[in-house]
C-alpha cells in the first residue's frame, strides 16, 4: 500500500542470536519468574501488616475507628479485605505456576499444545465457590447497611434510641461548614463540638454545591445537597479531636474546607454550650452574608442560629 | 481616544479570553500548539502531501484507514492525558505545592479524566473494532463505511474543541463527572463547562452511530459457515459491546443536553431554585457512567482471549462459557450505576440491592480469569510483547476488581467513597485493563495496520517500565485513602503523613512517563528500521485476519472465505487451505464504497456549531447547524456513491501476495 510506505525503510538488523547456546546464555542472565513472585508476595505481607499496624486516627483515621458507626464500618473493611486476599492469593499463584510452568523453552520446541475445549467439572467449580464468596460477604454487608439507618446504641426489641442523643444541622457552602444547634440555638463554623459517647444525628444539606461530610475518625460520609436533608448518625467514644473535610469537589477552595469535631464530656459540653450562649455574639446579617460569600473564613462562634 | 479606547478594550478582552495573564502554563501550551500546527503545515507543504492526506485520509471510508486513524488520535490523547496527569502529580508530589493554582490544577484533573476515557480509551477500543472486525468476520467492510467515517471525524473535531479549551477561553474544571449545581451558571460560569458538553455530546453521536455500525456488520456480513459460535471472541466482545453502547449512549446525551440548555438557556433541570434537581444528574450520568466502563473494558477481554490463545498456541479454554459471561457481565452492567453514589442517602433496600449486583459482576469475571490461565495451562507460552501485556492485565485488573468487591459494601463505601482508594481502583481497573490492553491489541496488530513489526526488545523495556512505574504510582494510593485523602484536591496540609505516600506515588507516575518515550521511540525505529511482516500472519495466527497481507488489500479478501469451525484461519493452515480457496475459482468485480470528502466536512461544520453553543455565539451555531442539514440533505440525494474494482486489479494485487 503505497500511502503506507511514505517512511524509507532500511533493512536494519536487530541483534540476532548466533545459536541456540547464544540465546541460552543470554536468557539465563534475565531475572528469573521465581524472583518476581517473591517481591510479590513481599508486597502483599507489607500491605497486611501495614495495615494491622495502623492504629492512629491522626494517620489511619478510616482504620484506628473511634466511634461505634467507624468501628461497624471498619470491620466489614478488614472482612472484605481477607476475602478479597484470599482470592486474590489463589488466582496469583495459579496464574505464577501456570505461565512458569508452560512457557516456550528450547527444549519443548516440537510441543504440540492439546487441543481442549473445556471442563464442566472446573467451569462448574469456579463459577460456584467465587458465588460462595460474594454470598458470604453480601450476608454481613446488607446487616450492616441496615443497621446503620439507625442510631448507634438501639434498643434491638424497638430501636428506639437508648438514652440522649442531639442533633445538629450542617449546611456546607462555598467553601466553609455551618453547624446549627437547634436544641442549644447557637451556631459554629469550622469546628463542631460534641458530647462524648452520645450519638449525634447530624442533619445534613447545602445552600450551595453538593459536598459530602466527612469525619473519617468517626465514620463514613453523607452527601449534602441543596433543599435536602439527609440524616448521618456518628458518636463519638470518648473526648478527643478529629478531623472532618468535605469530600466533594466544589470549587477552587474546595481542598481547604476542612473543620474540626471536638468530641468533650457531657459535661465539658454542657459548660461550652452554656458559655457561649452567654458570651457569644448574635448571628448578625452582615455575618450571614460574610458566610454565604464564597471564600475561606475561620473559625466562628455564634449564640443564636437565625440572623437578625 | 475613543479609538483608543476602543482598541484597548479589544486587546483587554483578547488577553483575558486567552488567558494570557494565567502564566507560563498557557504560554507554553500556547507555543506548543502553534509550533505543532506549522510543523505539520510545513511537512504538508514541502513534500507536497496535502493531495495525498485529502484523497488517501481525509475522504477515506475504508475500515482499516480509519481505525489506523483512531488509532493515532488515541496515542496522541494519550499524551495530552498522560501529561495532565504527569502536571497533576507533580503539583501533589509534597504538601502545600503551589506549581499549580487551584484553578489550574481543577481544569487539568478534569481534561484528564475525560480525554483518558471519552478521546483516549474509546478511540483505541473504536479503532481496533474498525481494525480488526471485518476482517476477522470475512466482510469487506462495515455495513455503513459512510457512516463510519462520520463517526471518526465526529470524534476528531470534538476532541480537537475540546483540546483548545486550555487556551481558548479556559477548560472546563468540574471534574470528567461535572456535578450539578457546581457546573451550573450560577457557580460555574464561563465556556469552561460547555466546552464539556458540547464536546461530549458531539463524540457522542458518533459512538452511537458506531455502535449501530458494527452491530449490524456483525449480524448481517458474517462470512458463510461462521455462526455465532464460530465468532472470534474479540468479534463476540464487539458485537455485545455494540448492544452496551445503543443503550448507554443516548442517556448521556439526554443528561448533556439538559445541562446545556440550562447553561445556555437558563432552564432548571438541575439547578439550585426554580424546581431544579441535581441528584437526577447524577442518576443518568451514571446510568450512562457504569455501562461505559464495561465499553472500554469488554473488547480488551475479547482481545485477550485472541492474545492468549494465539501466543500459547492452544485454542481458548472454555469458549461458551466465555460467551456467556460476557453477555452476564454486558446486563449486570446496567443494573448497579448507584454504587457510584451510596453515600447520597438512597437508603439501605437501594444500597444494600445495589453492593450486592456490584459484587455479583465480579464472578462472570471470574470465570473469564480462570478461563484464560487454564487457556494457558498445556499450551507453549510465547512471551511476544502482545502477550505479555494481555498477561499483565490479569493480576493489575484481578487487583483492581477485587478492590472494586471492596467498595462494593456500602458501609465501606461510606469511608472510601470519593477518596483516594476509589482512585487507586479505578486506575487499576482502568490502566492496568484498557490501557494494557490496548498496548497489547497495537502490539498484536501493528503489523497487520503497518505491514511492519514493533521491536520486540523495545517492547520489553516499555512493557515493564510502564508495569512498575503504574504499581508504584497506584498501589501507594490505596494507603492514601485509609489515611483519610480526598481526591482532586489540588494541594493538601503536612502533619498527615501523606507526603511521603503522594512523593513515591509521583515517582511512579514519571516511570510510566519513561515508558510512553520508550513506546513511541519504538514506534520511530521500527518505522525505519523495523522487521517487515512479508507473510501477513506474524504470530502463526488463528482468526481470518491473519489469512490477508499485512496491510490487507483495500478489498480485504478477494473471495469471500467459507467458515468451517472455530478459529477458521487456524483450520485452514491445518488442512492446507489456501484463503482464496481451491485453484481455479475465478475472481470477480467486488463492488466498493467511494471516498468521499463529506463525513470531514459536516463535522468540521459541527465543530462551527459547536463553538457557537460554547460561547452562545448564535450565528456562528445556526451557520453550522444549517451547514449540517445541507450536508445530511446531499448525502439523502446521492446515488452513486459506490464503484467496482475490475478483476485485473485484483489478479495483479493476488499475485503480487503470491495468491494466484
Amino acid at each position: 500500500m503505497v500511502s503506507l510506505s511514505i517512511v524509507v525503510c532500511k533493512r536494519g538488523a536487530p541483534r540476532k542470536f548466533r545459536n541456540r547456546q547464544d540465546r541460552r546464555e543470554t536468557k539465563a542472565t534475565m531475572k528469573p519468574k521465581g524472583r518476581r513472585v517473591g517481591g510479590l508476595i513481599a508486597l502483599i505481607g507489607f500491605t497486611v501488616l501495614a495495615l494491622t499496624g495502623c492504629d492512629s486516627p491522626t494517620y489511619w483515621p478510616v482504620l484506628s475507628p473511634q466511634g461505634p458507626v467507624a468501628r461497624s464500618e471498619y470491620y466489614l473493611i478488614i472482612y472484605s479485605f481477607i476475602l478479597m486476599l484470599l482470592v486474590v492469593l489463589a488466582v496469583f499463584i495459579l496464574f505464577f505456576w501456570v505461565i512458569i510452568k508452560y512457557r516456550a523453552r528450547p527444549d519443548n520446541a516440537d510441543y504440540v499444545p492439546p487441543e481442549i475445549e473445556g471442563n464442566a467439572k472446573l467451569e462448574t467449580l469456579w463459577t460456584v465457590i467465587p458465588i460462595l464468596v460474594v454470598i458470604a460477604l453480601a450476608i454481613p454487608t446488607v446487616a450492616v447497611t441496615y443497621k446503620l439507618v439507625y442510631p448507634p446504641k438501639v434498643e434491638a426489641a424497638t430501636a428506639k434510641i437508648v438514652g440522649k442523643s442531639i442533633t445538629i444541622d450542617v449546611i456546607s457552602e462555598q467553601w466553609k461548614w455551618v453547624f446549627k444547634y437547634p436544641a442549644q440555638n447557637i451556631e459554629t463554623v469550622n469546628y463542631v463540638n460534641i458530647p462524648a459517647g452520645v450519638p449525634v444525628d447530624f442533619e445534613l444539606t447545602s445552600s450551595g454545591p453538593m459536598n459530602t461530610f466527612w469525619v473519617p475518625a468517626l465514620g463514613g460520609m453523607e452527601f449534602t445537597m441543596p433543599n435536602m436533608n439527609l440524616k448521618l448518625w456518628l458518636e463519638a467514644d470518648h473526648p478527643g479531636s478529629y478531623l472532618g473535610r468535605g469530600a466533594q469537589y466544589s470549587g477552587r477552595g474546595f481542598a481547604h474546607m476542612t473543620f474540626t469535631v471536638n468530641a468533650l464530656s457531657p459535661t465539658d459540653f454542657e459548660n461550652w454550650v452554656k458559655s457561649v450562649q452567654q458570651t457569644a455574639p448574635k448571628l448578625t446579617k452582615q455575618a450571614e452574608a460574610q458566610i454565604n460569600r464564597p471564600g475561606l473564613i475561620g473559625k466562628l462562634t455564634f449564640s443564636s442560629t437565625t440572623p437578625e | 481616544m475613543k479609538g483608543e479606547a476602543s482598541m484597548h478594550g479589544v486587546v483587554n478582552w483578547a488577553v483575558h479570553f486567552f488567558m494570557l495573564d494565567e502564566g507560563p502554563l498557557i504560554w507554553l501550551s500556547d507555543f506548543l500548539i502553534i509550533c505543532a500546527s506549522l510543523g505539520i503545515v510545513v511537512v504538508l507543504t514541502k513534500f507536497r502531501l496535502w493531495k495525498w492526506l485529502w484523497d488517501e485520509w481525509l475522504t477515506t471510508v475504508d475500515h482499516k484507514k480509519i481505525g489506523i486513524m483512531y488509532m493515532i488520535a488515541a496515542i496522541l490523547m494519550l499524551f495530552r492525558g498522560g501529561t495532565d496527569g504527569l502536571l497533576m502529580r507533580a503539583q501533589l508530589a509534597w504538601p502545600n505545592m503551589h506549581f499549580l493554582s487551584a484553578d489550574h490544577y481543577d481544569q487539568i484533573f478534569t481534561t484528564h479524566g475525560t480525554i483518558m476515557i471519552l478521546f483516549m480509551a474509546m478511540p483505541a477500543i473504536i479503532g481496533f473494532f474498525n481494525v480488526a472486525v471485518p476482517l476477522q468476520i470475512g466482510c469487506r467492510d462495515v455495513a455503513f463505511p459512510y457512516l463510519n467515517a462520520i463517526s471518526f471525524w465526529l470524534f476528531f473535531f470534538a476532541a480537537l474543541l475540546f483540546n483548545l479549551s486550555f487556551v481558548v477561553g479556559g477548560s472546563p474544571d468540574g471534574g470528567w463527572t461535572s456535578y450539578p449545581p457546581y457546573v451550573e451558571n450560577q457557580f460555574d460560569p464561563g465556556p469552561g463547562e460547555n466546552y464539556y458538553l458540547v464536546a461530549l455530546s458531539i463524540t457522542g453521536i458518533g459512538t452511537i452511530a458506531t455502535g449501530i455500525n458494527f452491530l449490524v456488520t456483525i449480524l448481517r456480513m458474517r462470512a458463510p459457515g461462521m455462526t455465532f459460535m464460530r465468532m472470534p471472541m474479540f468479534t463476540w466482545s464487539v458485537f455485545v459491546t455494540s448492544v452496551i453502547i445503543l443503550f448507554a449512549f443516548p442517556v448521556l446525551a439526554v443528561a448533556l443536553a439538559l445541562l446545556l440548555i440550562d447553561r445556555d438557556f437558563g432552564s432548571h433541570f438541575f439547578t439550585v431554585d426554580g424546581g431544579g434537581a441535581p441528584m437526577q444528574y447524577v442518576n443518568l450520568f451514571w446510568f450512562w457512567g457504569h455501562p461505559e466502563v464495561y465499553i472500554v473494558i469488554l473488547p480488551i477481554f475479547g482481545l485477550m482471549s485472541e492474545v492468549i490463545s494465539t501466543f500459547s498456541h492452544k485454542r481458548i479454554f472454555g469458549y461458551s462459557a466465555m460467551v456467556v459471561s460476557m453477555v452476564a457481565i454486558a446486563i449486570l452492567s446496567f443494573v448497579t450505576w448507584v454504587h457510584h453514589f451510596f453515600t447520597m442517602g438512597a437508603g439501605p433496600g437501594v444500597n444494600s440491592f445495589f453492593g450486592v449486583s456490584t459484587m455479583a459482576i465480579a464472578i462472570p469475571t471470574g470465570v473469564k480469569v480462570f478461563n484464560w490461565i487454564f487457556t494457558m495451562h498445556k499450551g507453549r507460552l510465547e512471551f511476544k510483547t502482545a502477550m505479555l501485556w494481555s498477561l499483565g492485565v490479569i493480576p493489575n485488573f484481578l487487583i483492581g476488581g477485587l478492590t472494586g468487591v471492596m467498595l462494593a459494601v456500602p458501609p465501606a463505601d461510606y469511608q472510601y467513597h470519593n477518596s483516594y482508594f476509589l482512585i487507586a481502583h479505578f486506575h487499576y481497573t482502568l490502566i492496568g485493563g484498557t490501557v494494557f490492553g490496548v498496548f497489547s491489541g497495537l502490539y498484536y496488530w501493528w503489523p497487520k495496520m503497518f505491514g511492519v513489526l514493533l521491536n520486540e526488545k523495545l517492547g520489553r523495556w516499555h512493557f515493564w517500565t510502564f508495569m512498575i512505574g503504574f504499581n508504584i504510582c497506584f498501589f501507594p494510593q490505596f494507603f492514601l485513602g485509609f489515611m483519610g485523602m480526598t481526591r482532586r484536591m489540588y494541594t493538601y496540609p503536612a502533619g498527615y503523613g501523606w507526603g511521603v505516600v503522594n512523593l513515591i506515588s509521583t515517582i511512579g507516575a514519571f516511570l510510566m512517563g519513561v515508558a510512553f518515550i520508550i513506546f513511541v521511540y519504538n514506534i520511530l525505529w521500527s518505522a525505519r528500521y523495523g522487521e517487515r511482516d512479508l507473510t501477513g500472519d506474524p504470530w502463526d495466527g488463528r482468526t481470518l485476519e491473519w489469512a490477508t497481507t499485512s496491510p490487507a488489500p483495500h478489498y480485504n479478501f478477494a473471495i469471500i472465505p467459507t467458515v468451517k469451525g472455530r478459529d477458521a484461519w487456524w483450520l485452514m493452515k491445518q488442512n492446507g487451505e489456501s484463503i482464496n480457496g481451491p485453484k481455479g475459482v475465478p475472481f470477480r468485480p467486488i463492488h466498493m464504497p467511494n471516498n468521499s470528502g463529506r463525513p470531514f466536512i459536516m463535522s468540521a461544520l459541527f465543530f462551527i456549531m459547536g463553538a457557537g453553543f460554547v460561547f452562545q455565539w448564535w450565528i456562528l451555531a445556526i451557520i453550522g447547524f444549517v451547514g449540517v442539514l445541507i450536508s445530511m440533505a446531499q448525502r439523502s440525494f446521492e446515488y452513486d456513491d459506490s464503484h467496482y474494482i475490475p478483476v485485473e486489479e485484483i489478479e495483479k494485487t493476488e499475485a503480487a501476495a503470491g495468491r494466484l
